[in-house]
């Protein structure tokens, strides 16, 4: 991949981010950051790529591994938590207790 | 292209496809859910296909496969306990550390290549490449270090555990901070120069310049900074990107750095703070102590919770303007028996929700979703605004600075011009409060002087229930 072409995705990718979240209502702002929150833990592709190309260099395989714990706490917490929120908002009034 | 590639290309489009539908999907309150699953899939689905295109082409080799294992299981368990435990009242501080981990970890990768250049990117080495490599490592270190320092420091705050020093509100701190900036751009010009070990000096500055922007930020605008530094942790996610050569790694990361900007513009507007004197304007209520309008009460008036029930049987409509404080109490489901009660003896309960009740943007809606409050009741401040004059209790429950109208009386009041929920217009206003402390702002309350205002003192879980007590007496929704 040229830099250049990389400088086109990020560009498109940043008016995706723009449209897509142009109209939320605010009782979804918290869920919409902890959910948006969750995919910004996409890092963990950097560094299982880190991990995968380490060579056997057992230092960079540390760093890796610790950089795709960090990744994974953020992404598996993100979702469980934004699932959690929603979860609420999904129940109806009709069965409630 | 071979057949790894090309099977890679069509993975990594799906996940793009798959996580833009997820965020579209969140923004709608039926959909939200499904597509919160949809953008995990989506994430899982490009962690296979980046595995399954390594096993293609060089192979995975076993002590890779060791660590990877290693760092998915601890990350994953950490991760999933704490998702799991924590009360929903402490989401933001939830948020922010979740949001920091993302930031350490793309700062770990830029770090790794930095100081051991992987194969494969020295290739097809020349000036310009390298130059490239470099620009991307450090911007994902720099980036990656603010959001993790700064995101730390605002969980430390949010749960209490760090309060605001005295000099960080002082002039001194844009000094400090300014020579924290400046040392970053010499550790970033010294590196593309060739000079690995000054990344050390990059990643201690840029650490310190995100406690230092952090530090002097009050209670109030946290919310603001968290959404920002989300933003942050995604820009950081696609410098990433560019350091391993990954496309969607940017196209995911430009996303979720857009979608935080966007957020936090609309957090700003609904506390009427620009996003300039958020960062560099310190706490408010540092800045009001000049302001004029900031005095001693002079006419409260307290009642107890037999008047208040008395006033509520009588009344024919209730606005019920919850805050953070019902939050702290962990009053929501009793506030939930109370509403039940008026609702059964046919009184009309209504749920006012100002932008930013709770701390953050929509927080006070799932804190009532946890209750069981019905959706439909939950009115947002523009719908429910108007009906304030034909209403005839409001019930303040732990909000201050959402219901003070000084925002709208007094230009000279800090708070001036902040949308606010006008429940002065009711015919009376009940303040459930444990005292006459100012709320995040700092800021004098003019609400609780007026004469329609009555103050019920007492924490707003055994006020609450007194409540309940009362109007059992008073054989309110007992048919």
């Amino acid at each position: 991949m040229s830099f250049i072409s990389l400088l086109w995705v990020l560009l498109l990718g940043s008016l995706l981010g723009l449209e897509l979240i142009g109209k939320v209502p605010p009782t979804l702002h918290t869920p919409l950051m902890s959910g948006a929150n969750a995919i910004s833990g996409i890092t963990m592709l950097a560094a299982l790529t880190l991990i995968v190309k380490a060579e056997g260099n057992v230092p960079l395989l540390i760093i890796g591994s610790v950089a795709l714990g960090f990744a994974l706490f953020n992404v598996v917490g993100g979702f469980f938590v934004t699932d959690r929120m929603l979860a609420m908002f999904s129940r109806k009034p009709s069965n409630k207790k | 292209m071979n057949l790894p590639e090309i099977i890679n290309f069509v993975i990594d489009l799906l996940a793009v496809l798959l996580l833009a539908l997820g965020i579209k999907g969140l923004s709608k309150v039926k959909s939200a859910r499904d597509a919160n699953r949809l953008a995990a899939f989506a994430m899982l689905l490009s962690v296979v296909g980046l595995l399954s295109y390594y096993l293609g082409t060089s192979g995975i080799a076993i002590e890779s496969w060791i660590w990877i294992i290693i760092g998915s299981i601890i990350g994953s368990l950490f991760g999933a306990i704490l998702a799991k435990k924590v009360p929903m009242t402490s989401m933001p501080e939830t948020v922010a550390l979740f949001n920091g981990c993302g930031g350490m970890s793309s700062l770990l990768v830029a770090l790794g290549v930095a100081i051991f250049p992987i194969s494969g990117g020295q290739e097809n080495f020349d000036f310009f490449k390298s130059l490239i490599n470099e620009v991307s490592i450090s911007v994902s270190i720099f980036v990656g270090a603010i959001t993790f320092t700064g995101s730390i420091v605002a969980m430390a705050k949010l749960q209490g555990w760090l309060s605001t020093p005295g000099w960080t509100q002082s002039k001194v701190r844009h000094f400090v901070n300014i020579v924290f900036a400046v040392a970053s751009l010499i550790a970033f010009f010294d590196l593309t120069n060739g000079n690995t070990s000054s990344i050390w000096l990059l990643v201690i500055v840029s650490s310190l310049l995100g406690i230092g922007v952090t530090l002097p930020i009050g209670g109030a605008d946290m919310p603001v900074v968290i959404s920002l530094l989300n933003s942050y942790s995604g820009i950081a996610a696609a410098a990433a990107g560019f350091v391993v050569d990954s496309q969607l790694l940017i196209v995911a990361g430009a996303m979720v750095g857009a979608a935080g900007l966007i957020l936090t513009q609309v957090m700003c507007k609904g506390m009427n703070r620009s996003l300039v004197s958020v960062l560099f304007g310190g706490s408010l209520s540092a800045q009001s102590t000049a302001s004029s309008g900031s005095g001693e009460y002079t006419n409260i008036t307290s009642c107890s919770v037999e008047e208040c029930a008395l006033t509520l049987e009588a009344a024919n409509k209730v606005i019920i303007v919850p805050g953070y404080g019902l939050a702290v109490a962990q009053a929501q489901h009793t506030l939930r028996e109370v509403t039940k009660k008026l609702e059964q003896n046919g009184i009309e309960v209504v749920y006012a929700i100002h932008p930013v009740a709770g701390r953050m943007p929509g927080h006070m809606n799932v804190l009532l979703a946890e209750a069981d409050v019905p959706y439909e009741q939950l009115k947002e401040m523009d719908v429910v605004n108007p009906d304030f004059p034909a209403t005839d209790v409001v019930l303040v429950l732990g909000a201050n600075d959402v219901v003070n109208p000084q925002a709208k009386n007094d230009s000279s009041s800090p708070l001036y011009g902040m949308p606010v929920l006008d429940v002065q217009e009711a015919r009376t206003v009940f303040v459930i409060k444990r005292g006459m402390s100012a709320g995040y702002s700092g800021i004098k309350n003019d609400l609780f002087d007026l004469p329609n205002t009555s103050m019920v003192f007492g924490d707003a879980k055994k006020v609450l229930n007194d409540l309940i007590g009362e109007l059992k007496d008073l054989g309110v929704g007992e048919k």
